[in-house]
């Protein structure tokens, strides 16, 4: 039969081949920029991370998550059955027969794995992909039969040297697929490099079901954003370097479906090409539209910027968060983006299109349309709104933001005072003290300009006392929230959705029925992916007696209107406006009204071409839904009685 | 043939203000003066500031478009620009100095061009566009007029011209640039400017437009009268006759204007 050393010496091979390729990997990790992080405690959370954070998001794919658990639980518990049977030969029933099952449950995987790959959607990648199902079934068959054969479970003799010959190319193949290439970049690459970035998360925060959405900021006496691969993070590269290739980052991408020139799932493989040096030629996915695969190279010590990948790529983006969310390997594409346009920005002055006015404003006059400082409260010349400055101390302090200057955005700002009025709500207003948050610029890849504007927001609110502030804006609302912390600025802030819900949950508002026809919802990114707040706007819409006719997309997994990162500033052209997908999505539930609960979004989506549904902010629908009379019951308590004395 | 290292350009840069907000930022024309400046001399394109190095009031922005050093001649704000400027460009050889029409803040009278060409000789070119190329000692430039119209005028080297805000867009500035770039110090002696010392300012007040009222009936009508020269009032041109002959008549119109006593 065949010779004693033979399988030991196989597995032994794999497996050193695996540690030298595995280490290869670990300094192609290394050339990155250095990051603190916590590595026992890190390691010791990773079987957690993935069986929970990561299956979270597999499972959205009820299937696919079934099929993973099999395939890679079979994997692993397989591996770690064959060291002792196989290389140091223990034959003990307790040891072959897990693994004959472990075998079978890997295979049971595979076979589905490969059912899925006969006819696979267009946003998997091909290639090496294609054959990874192969080599899966061909591993996890030859061991078993291996094993079976190696085994008392069967009678003496009972083995063919040409079967075990067969058998012996077979477990050759599979141990070159799943031990070889996870080391060399092959598919398998993504369960050793996915376990690691697990383990050495960017934002370890998003494990356990926390978030983690504000961006780091720049030290601006260092580095400015990243010019070359190899100013990553050493934690973003090996976060790249996970990737399974899956595309359910493309499949809600935004921009992708727009046709812009951008494609997250192929950003990060052309992030992978450049930490590991060479060309995008055997990439076998979607491309960014209307670019040919095939034209980018790099290498860790290149400039990304036009090698690997194009402005208009990087400028595409929404910064909408959807991949993000969709992500089964937590990868940070978002991050990673900005951390591109900071350079250009920063270093090289190229921000595209109205970009360089826009900032240019926000330097000189602290607003991105170049309005006079001094003209902030205009849009509330007849409502008395109370000053900070007058008052000092203030329940709710109200974030106006920049839709103080356009006058669609100044309507959603009337209603919301209207209610705060109607509620008695004890609020005031920073006015002309106000300054833009910094969400554009920051986004925009100007982080000297947005710490600028943020240490001055800090530093004005304070002066004051207020219990919380809240805003009409889910960009203002999330800056505030989640980047002035780095600042020196922690609050607690609120978007006036929840705002507005808690007054009516708390009987301070009393609201009729909305009169209208159907109406559907439309997230905004910042309140939603960024802030989780997806049931406030809800029940808001539910007090007003709407029953929400929810579009396809909705929730975590709403497609952004278009308007965030800078988008329609930098205006990067496709063959499609986000905008207009986004309205048909909610053309397709037949809805005639489109709530919204943010000034961005408004603007895109009635910039879409008439006829189309109506397009309100939540505030709107409330304030026209105020049952004035019952409005500050206080007040209502001590007029009431006079009242009726007079009538009898 | 542009960016070319060896036409020696220099670009006079003041602290600019913005017209809404008063902050301080580099001035509108003469970061288009430095963007000139760019284009035609790349690096090797000079510039000079007249002040006391404060970064923050706008050299810093000209620094962000990628210049690595400005020379700066130190000066408090009492002194006078002129003298300071003229000492300085006659120590170098300039081919070409630009500066905008005039300045956003301070006297802002637009006088130190023409001071500077008076004393230095040279020719001045006002309110040009581009620079189109420069051969044989003699430079190409577009000179702007009123309503889009452009003037190509040949003119030897060395001048002074003020760029209009009809030249090409200032790039944008970077951070990193001006975090980069340095101030130069040139040693020089600046006099007090005697004759603003016994001036007062003040701000100025907006004055009331005349509005034009246009009486057209149809859209072809309006775009006309928004966009036809006004019909000048008197006045005429001279196209024949010697230099001599047109200087005389100039002479004669500014006597009876009242310009010229
Ligand atoms: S980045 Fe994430 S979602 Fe996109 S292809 Fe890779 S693993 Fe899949
Ligand atoms: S953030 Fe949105 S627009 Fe940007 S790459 Fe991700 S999905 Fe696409």
């Amino acid at each position: 039969m065949l010779p004693e050393w033979l399988l030991p010496a196989l597995v032994i091979m794999a497996l050193g081949l695996f540690a030298i390729g595995a280490l290869r990997r670990i300094l192609l990790w290394r050339a990155g920029r250095p990051e603190p992080v916590r590595l026992i405690a890190g390691l010791m959370a990773m079987p957690r991370r993935y069986l929970v954070d990561l299956h979270h998001v597999v499972a959205r794919d009820k299937a696919m998550s079934n099929t993973h658990v099999a395939t890679a639980g079979g994997f692993v518990l397989s591996m770690l059955l064959i060291i002792p049977v196989h290389v140091f030969g223990l034959d003990s029933r307790w040891l072959t027969l897990p693994l004959l099952v472990s075998t079978i449950i890997m295979f049971t995987g595979a076979v589905f794995v490969y059912r899925r790959r006969r006819n696979p959607p267009a946003r998997l990648s091909k290639g090496p992909w294609m054959r990874l199902p192969k080599s899966l079934l061909t591993f996890s068959a030859s061991f078993f039969l291996l094993t079976l054969l190696a085994s008392d479970v069967l009678p003496e003799n009972f083995g063919h040297w040409v079967l075990t010959g067969v058998l012996l190319i077979g477990v050759t193949l599979g141990l070159a697929e799943l031990l070889f290439g996870m080391g060399w970049g092959g598919p398998m690459k993504h369960a050793f490099a996915g376990a690691l970035h697990l383990a050495f998360h960017r934002r370890p925060e998003r494990f356990g079901g926390g978030r983690s959405t504000g961006l780091k900021p720049v030290d601006l006496d260092g580095m400015l954003g990243v010019a070359e691969p190899s100013d990553f993070k050493w934690n973003q590269l090996l976060g790249f370097d996970a990737c399974v290739q899956c595309g359910r980052c493309e499949a809600v991408c935004p921009a992708f479906a727009a046709g812009q020139p951008l494609n997250p799932k192929k950003l990060i493989q052309d992030m992978v090409v450049g930490l590991a040096g060479g060309t995008d030629a055997h990439y076998a996915g979607s491309p960014y539209p209307g670019r040919d695969v095939g034209q980018a190279q790099g290498s860790p010590h290149q400039p990304i910027v036009d090698g690997l990948v194009s402005a208009e790529t990087l400028w595409s983006c929404t910064t909408c968060r959807a991949c993000v969310e969709e992500c089964p390997m937590m990868i940070e594409h978002v991050d990673a983006i900005v951390d591109m346009r900071r350079h250009l920005t920063l270093e090289r002055g190229e921000t595209p299109n109205k970009g360089a006015e826009v900032l240019d404003n926000l330097i000189a006059t602290d607003n991105p349309g170049g309005y006079e400082p001094d003209s902030r409260m205009n849009w509330a010349a007849d409502l008395a709104l109370p000053l900070m400055a007058d008052k000092q101390v203030a329940d709710v302090l109200f974030w106006v933001s920049d839709g103080c200057f356009d006058m669609r955005s100044q309507r959603i700002l009337r209603a919301f005072v209207k209610i705060l009025k109607a509620a008695n709500v004890d609020f005031a207003v920073l006015g002309n003290e106000e300054c833009d948050s910094g969400d554009v610029a920051r986004r925009l890849g100007d982080d000297a300009t947005f710490q600028t504007l943020a240490r001055h927001n800090v530093a004005t609110l304070r002066k004051y006392r207020f219990s919380r502030i809240v805003t009409t804006d889910p960009h203002a609302f999330h800056v505030l929230k989640n980047e002035y912390g780095d600042f020196g600025g922690h609050y607690d802030v609120m978007h006036h959705s929840t705002f507005i819900n808690e007054l009516v949950t708390q009987g301070r508002i009393q609201l009729d029925r909305f009169k209208g026809g159907a109406v559907t919802y439309h997230d905004p990114c910042y309140l939603g992916r960024y802030n989780g707040e997806y049931e406030s706007p809800r029940a808001l819409l539910a007090a007003l007696g709407i029953q929400v006719s929810e579009m396809e997309r909705s929730g975590y997994r709403s497609r952004c209107c278009g308007g965030g990162g800078g988008a329609p500033i930098t205006d990067i052209p496709g063959e499609h406006r986000i905008a207009d997908m986004r309205v048909d999505d909610a053309r397709k539930v037949e809805a005639e009204t489109i709530a919204v609960a943010c000034q961005q979004c408004t603007a895109m989506l009635e910039g879409v071409v008439e006829p189309r549904p109506e397009i309100r902010d939540l505030a709107e629908l409330v304030a026209e839904g105020l049952i004035v009379d019952a409005a500050g019951p206080a007040s209502t308590a001590t007029a009431r009685p006079s009242l009726a004395e007079e009538v009898h | 043939m542009w960016p070319d290292p060896d036409l020696k350009v220099a670009s006079l840069v003041s602290n600019g203000q913005h017209p809404k907000s008063g902050r301080s930022r580099r001035a509108s024309q003469d970061a288009r003066a430095v963007e000139l400046g760019l284009k035609m001399a790349g690096a090797a394109s000079r510039v000079i500031h007249v002040g006391d190095g404060d970064r923050e009031g706008g050299l810093d922005q000209y620094l962000g478009m990628g210049l690595p050093e400005i020379t700066l001649l130190n000066a408090d704000e009492q002194a006078d620009a002129v003298p300071v400027l003229l000492e300085y460009l006659k120590g170098a050889s300039f081919d070409i100095v630009l500066t905008g029409v005039h300045a956003e803040q301070g006297e802002a009278s637009g006088m130190v061009p023409y001071l500077l060409a008076e004393q230095l000789g040279w020719p001045l070119v006002s309110h040009i566009a581009d620079i189109r190329k420069v051969e044989g000692g003699r430079a190409e430039v577009l000179q702007a007029l009123p309503r889009g119209q452009r003037r190509l005028l040949r003119v030897p080297l060395p001048f002074i011209a003020t760029v209009d805000s009809a030249a090409a867009d200032a790039r944008q500035y970077a951070f990193g640039a001006a975090r980069r770039g340095r101030l130069v110090d040139a040693i020089t002696d600046a006099p007090v400017d005697q004759a603003r010392q016994e001036w007062t300012c003040a701000p100025a007040k907006p004055r009331p437009k005349r509005l034009h009222v246009a009486k057209a009936k149809s859209a072809a009508d309006r775009f006309k009268a928004a966009t036809a020269k006004p019909q000048g009032q008197g006045g005429s041109v001279i196209r024949e006759g010697t230099d001599q002959e047109k200087a005389t008549a100039i002479m004669e119109l500014l006597v009876s204007e009242g310009v010229v006593r």
